[in-house]
């Protein structure tokens, strides 16, 4: 709930509200139970609804919808209902349902989950309208911030994409009170399918094995970007999972890139860095979780981060001998712009490539942060313009003016402009040699 | 005919009533179309020896006041909401005059709020025939499920002053709240324990009603400086122990919303504004008190520090926002119609460059002009907008009362206005086919600007050719509405409304734009 907590005290504005407690619900089993809920309503619930689900034998779908939109979306909403019950193979029963404004694809899921909690469904999904999948992903993208969403709250994903993260995480882990693990999960497949993220990159935050196994089988034929495996400690996590999501993947002739992301959060896990970065060709990135960490040690964590200077470097340096994108922690105190971009900067000079964040208005501060210094960015382009000149020249030593280049701090320019260039931060043209500072 | 009443269809394409509360109307026949005809009204003359001699006009209560004002049945009784939702004086006349056994008075609030919901069991009771003012809230829902014995008559705050001067509405007697006054009846809004900023919207009232009360918490030896009211217009003065709740008079202070959608909306006006060129040394703007518009203040704010940009005034709805501007010497004046917070209030106090206006010098259309021709760009609100860019701001979309007009219609002669809205509301999309009740002729609004983009008014090309190579999201309003209707699933139904008229509202001459129609709940 660690998570969620924060995201209350800052995302939402006047978020009083905690999961429903359905934990009776899943608990109780006994033929008593003739009721199923799922879902959250009330005055200060947005973008979601409360389902009431009584399997009936007879007598066909009585349906109850208490909707501050019914003027509008009322009979549409029935429909759905209808539809979404046929799909589940649900004939007979009755539905009471309390709307704050759901949009479709949480109407289906609230409604599924419940069914599912009634054992009723199974095998079956209600899937939404899709929209059109995103450009695949490259393995090395920029990956700057990642946008925490919590798996059980629509009401954050639908606006997500408009606030131009890097990538968005639909979080089925710390985020999600475990009562609330079945519903998230088909509310986030949902997601995944029905909700333009726009140009971020999607990722889906796992349970730990054996649980985030059950996510795989929901989430993974949605064909999210990336999948982040939370708590790693060693290379055997990752080949699990990279095995499953094969198998998955391959079942639903998913023919695009699902890459993979550890987060690392235990001193184990820092021990085994460089094991887990290199266990498997779908890796591309690996983050740190410094509350684990720190709790682990048994250490208090920081503002500067003194206590975890050696799990952050050595995660660096680990995922740089693999050839990944290390990825650094969140900054919590989401009021704190100005400590935000020093923690950022500090990790860009580590070697971090981006980092977390759990509030929109985290994601400007953290790309200037993490964006090159425009004299990083003309030197580089300097450089290049030298390296290129010698390449056609068939010069085997790069010069500029009367200095020498090492080919390291080549290949380091010849990086550097390519970031430069993905982050907008340049005018693009055909070869670096025609691009320049784009200052505007 | 519907249950008695001759509906016509004006320029707008809206069908309106011919005649409300027993008085023939004119059909809205199109923007600056309508010309007044004759004289202004004129209240009757008052001689000096009918006021006591010495120029205390204090009288021990509210009842006496009114009897002395020749209170009876059927009579106008005009309030103000500059106390706004913490105002006691409008519930105490009415209530009052409910007392002295009156009956069928028309209430005529420059706004209504919460605080006065009492007014349904006075209208229960008889006491209290219709409302010509703006209703929200219970008295809203009231109104909108076709409780009233009149017809409600919705007005902007020029509009309201229009109606007074050119005797559409006669108020028999004013009863004004008043911070601070003296024994001759001179009041202002800035000082004393209930101090609410200014008093604007009860000036034409004090010049134009046959009898004003003036009842105040703070009575102060005359002089009461600097006097807004003038006590020449004044017939009595009451004092009382409290004019209502100083806590729900002003905020404390006012908050920019943190919702990041919010924000995003704030900040593409701001940019938006910049990016055309009106934000330029001497330029003005006006934004009220929501969230979206303070932190779009915000904004912009940032970016004419940047750019080494002043501006010659800013209108308010003042807050702490609007006073920092002054104060950095960012904006020479604030022009103030109504002050929303603590900061405000003080500022206007004290600072001579934050000066009181009234709907007349502001607001009022049937005048030799009005401020708000000349402010360069305005951010307002809606509830709805079509893809004509017609615009609702006093009803939801289900037909039922939401707010007044406010001066919302004065502000559209602005240079540009902006509505500034989210794309969709808890599924409800804000861009639609057809709005539900017009509030705002298309032609006047010049610009949406939505989370989701910024479309603006094709009508305004030098605009379309202005935002050329700005980095900003321009889209057509069309294919923001089309986005919105495939993520809320489809477009919504048109919600039922009922067959008969409940209220009216009011273009800024005086003409009939709309109707409101009974609500089906």
């Amino acid at each position: 709930m660690r998570l969620a907590r924060r995201f209350s005290a800052g995302y939402a504005e006047q978020d009083g509200v905690s999961p429903v407690g359905t934990t009776e619900t899943v608990a109780s089993t006994t033929n008593l139970k003739t009721s199923f809920e799922a879902g959250r309503s009330g005055p200060d619930v947005r973008s979601d609804l409360r389902v009431v689900f009584e399997p009936r034998q007879t007598s066909g779908i009585e349906i109850e919808l208490q909707s501050r939109v019914a003027p509008y979306y009322g009979d549409s909403i029935r429909a759905q209902v209808q539809g979404v019950l046929a799909e589940l193979g649900i004939d007979h029963a009755r539905i009471a349902i309390q709307d704050e404004g759901a949009l479709p694809f949480v109407i289906s899921a609230r409604i599924e989950a419940a069914v599912r909690r009634a054992g009723l469904g199974q095998g079956r999904r209600a899937l939404p309208e899709s929209v059109p999948l995103p450009p695949p992903s490259a393995r090395d993208r920029l990956r700057r911030s990642r946008l925490y969403l919590p798996g059980s709250e629509p009401k954050y994903f639908i606006n997500a994409g408009l606030h131009a993260p890097d990538a968005i995480i639909l979080d089925l882990e710390d985020a999600v009170h475990p009562a609330e693990k079945d519903a998230a999960r088909i509310l986030v497949r949902n997601a995944l399918r029905a909700v333009d993220f726009g140009a971020a990159e999607r990722m889906v935050r796992i349970n730990q094995l054996p649980l985030g196994y059950e996510d795989l089988e929901e989430v993974v034929p949605e064909a999210p970007d990336l999948v982040l495996v939370p708590k790693v400690e060693d290379a055997e996590q990752i080949l699990a999972v990279e095995e499953r999501v094969k198998e998955i993947a391959a079942r639903c002739q998913i023919d695009r890139p699902i890459w993979l992301m550890a987060i690392l959060e235990s001193a184990l896990g820092i021990e085994n860095a460089l094991a887990i970065a290199s266990a498997s060709e779908r890796m591309v990135a690996m983050s740190i979780g410094l509350e684990d960490y720190t709790a682990d040690l048994g250490v208090v964590k920081t503002a500067e981060g003194r206590e975890s200077i050696y799990a952050r470097t050595r995660l660096v340096n680990a995922a740089h001998a693999a050839r990944i994108q290390a990825s650094d922690s969140v900054y919590s105190d989401v009021g704190d712009m100005e400590g935000l971009g020093r923690w950022a900067e500090s990790a860009r000079a580590l070697g971090f490539e981006g980092m977390g964040c759990l509030h929109p208005l985290q994601i400007p501060v953290i790309h200037q942060a993490f964006a090159p210094a425009q004299a990083e960015i003309e030197k580089a382009l300097k450089i290049v313009a030298a390296f290129e000149e010698a390449q056609q020249r068939g010069l085997g030593v790069v010069s500029l003016g009367s200095k020498m280049i090492d080919p390291p701090v080549v290949q380091r320019a010849l990086k550097l402009v390519e970031r430069a260039r993905q982050m907008g931060l340049l005018r693009s043209g055909k070869t670096s040699t025609t691009e320049s500072l784009d200052t505007t | 005919m519907t249950n008695g009443f001759e509906l016509v269809t004006n320029a707008a394409g809206r069908v309106v009533p011919a005649e409300v509360n027993g008085r023939k109307q004119v059909a809205f026949p199109g923007v600056g179309k309508h010309q007044p005809q004759g004289s202004k009204a004129a209240p009757p003359i008052h001689s000096a020896g009918d006021y006591p001699a010495n120029g205390d006009k204090r009288v021990p209560d509210l009842e006496i006041a009114l009897r002395k004002c020749g209170l009876r049945d059927g009579m106008t009784i005009s309030n103000h909401h500059h106390l706004r939702d913490g105002d006691a004086v409008a519930l105490m006349a009415l209530e009052t005059a409910a007392r002295m056994g009156i009956r069928d008075l028309m209430w005529f609030p420059s706004a209504s709020f919460p605080a006065q919901a009492g007014v349904i069991e006075l209208m229960e009771a008889g006491v209290v025939h219709h409302i010509e003012g703006s209703m929200n809230g219970p008295l809203g829902d009231y109104c909108s499920q076709g409780k009233m014995r009149g017809m409600g008559v919705l007005r902007s705050h020029g509009g309201r002053w229009q109606a007074i001067q050119d005797g559409e509405v006669h108020i028999d007697i004013a009863v004004i709240a008043a911070p601070t006054a003296d024994a001759f009846g001179n009041a202002t809004g800035s000082l004393g324990k209930s101090a609410c900023g200014s008093l604007g919207f009860a000036l034409a009232d004090s010049m134009y009603a046959d009898h004003v009360i003036v009842v105040t918490d703070n009575l102060v030896p005359f002089p009461c400086v600097p006097w807004q009211i003038q006590g020449n217009n004044v017939d009595y003065v009451v004092e009382v122990p409290s004019i209502g709740d100083p806590a729900k008079i002003v905020s404390g202070t006012t908050q920019i919303t943190r919702s990041p959608d919010r924000l995003k909306i704030a900040e593409h006006v701001a940019r938006f504004i910049r990016d055309v060129g009106i934000m330029r040394d001497g330029f003005s703007f006006q934004a009220g008190a929501g969230g979206i518009a303070l932190a779009f203040v915000d904004y912009l704010r940032c970016m004419m520090k940047e750019a080494g940009v002043k501006a010659r005034f800013v209108r308010g709805g003042s807050t702490r926002y609007l006073v920092e501007l002054l104060r950095e010497g960012l904006a020479d004046y604030i022009l103030d119609g109504q002050t929303f917070d603590l900061a405000g209030v003080e500022s206007m106090a004290r600072d001579p460059r934050h000066i009181a206006t009234s709907p007349f010098t502001s607001y009022n259309y049937n005048g030799k002009g009005f401020f708000n021709q000349l402010v360069d760009v305005v951010v307002l609100g809606a509830t709805e907008v079509d893809t004509h860019f017609n615009a609702n701001v006093v009803t939801h979309s289900d037909g039922r009362l939401l707010h007044g007009i406010g001066g919302w219609q004065n502000c559209l002669f602005a240079g540009c206005t902006i509505l500034a809205v989210p794309s969709f509301r808890d599924r409800i999309p804000v861009i639609v086919d057809e709005v539900t009740t017009l509030t705002g002729p298309g032609e006047m609004i010049d610009v949406v600007a939505t989370e989701r983009g910024i479309a603006i008014n094709p009508l305004r090309q030098d605009l379309l050719d202005r935002v050329k190579g700005s980095p900003l999201p321009i889209r057509r309003i069309e294919d923001i509405q089309r986005e919105v209707e495939r993520i809320c699933g489809g477009k919504p139904q048109r919600p039922r409304l009922g067959q008969n008229p409940v209220a009216v509202v009011k273009w800024v001459d005086g003409t009939v734009l709309d109707t409101v129609w009974q609500a089906v709940f």
